[in-house]
């Protein structure tokens, strides 16, 4: 039973990715447009250590905290290259979630924009050198809002 | 070649849920190889979701995203059937693009 199940699952994955592929490989020209643009990427936000001047960077104002912003990552990581981390809001008109890991050597790990329409959900996987604060930042109705989750990691996520 | 991301998106109750899942070195810039030297950054910086021509989701990533990066995420307005563009570009301007239909 479990193996039919496991079969299912891989039939579906492995057909989804022969029909994007299929589907890709016929509209050549769309995909040289699709590229993303990536001039506008932060480039100073990514590169500021500390978790208030990141956002400060990013966002231009101070956060504040909020109890409407839920997250779901674990308490301890074994691995620290590879920290699931699940954001989720009932914060009204999100425009945009940032995640920020507080040791790393630049502290923005990644930011979202969400359009109308989209949820304010995101998962997401980071990694963190250390034992680290992670910070979830929300723009809703034009301000932000924070909350923060501490990770203990055992193994770093940096290698060397 | 392949093409570097697996995506699955399926609607239930009017809510499309995307999960992706991109084959991306994600090299930070900080770690060494095994002769000392610096492996050079090499990340991917913004992925695009496009659903009826219109973005319905952004993420600008920096090396801090975990290696072969897994992305999931939710919109509405999408139907069954529908097509959904995902395209990624990195800081070598690598980039690739694939279709997902809304299962």
């Amino acid at each position: 039973m479990i193996d039919q199940t496991r079969r299912g699952l891989l039939k579906g994955v492995l057909g989804a990715g022969v029909a994007g592929i299929a589907l890709g490989s016929g509209l050549v020209p769309l995909r040289a447009l699709a590229a993303p643009d990536a001039s506008k990427w932060p480039k100073k936000a990514f590169a500021t250590p500390g978790v208030d001047e990141t956002i400060a960077e990013l966002y231009g104002m101070e956060a504040e905290e909020s109890d409407k912003i839920s997250m779901d990552l674990p308490t301890i990581a074994q691995n620290g290259a590879v920290v699931p981390v699940k954001v989720e809001t009932s914060l009204p008109n999100v425009t945009g979630i940032a995640l920020l890991v507080a040791k790393n050597p630049n502290a923005l790990a990644a930011t979202f924009e969400i359009p109308k329409g989209t949820l304010p959900f995101i998962s997401n996987r980071l990694k963190m050198a250390e034992t680290t604060d992670v910070v979830a930042v929300v723009i809703s109705d034009g301000k932000a809002y924070k909350a923060t989750q501490n990770v203990k990691v055992t193994v770093g996520g940096c290698g060397g | 070649m392949a093409s570097s991301i697996r995506a699955r998106a399926v609607e239930s109750g009017g809510v499309v849920s995307i999960k992706a899942l991109v084959r991306h070195p994600m090299d930070s810039g900080f770690v060494k190889d095994s002769a000392g030297n610096i492996i050079p950054p090499h990340f991917i910086q913004k992925l695009t979701i496009s659903h009826d021509g219109k973005n319905v989701f952004v993420a600008d990533w920096g090396p801090a995203v975990s290696k072969d990066p897994f992305l999931e995420c939710r919109f509405e307005g999408g139907k069954k059937g529908d097509k959904l563009t995902i395209s990624w570009i990195d800081n070598k301007g690598e980039s690739d693009s694939t279709t997902a239909t809304i299962a």
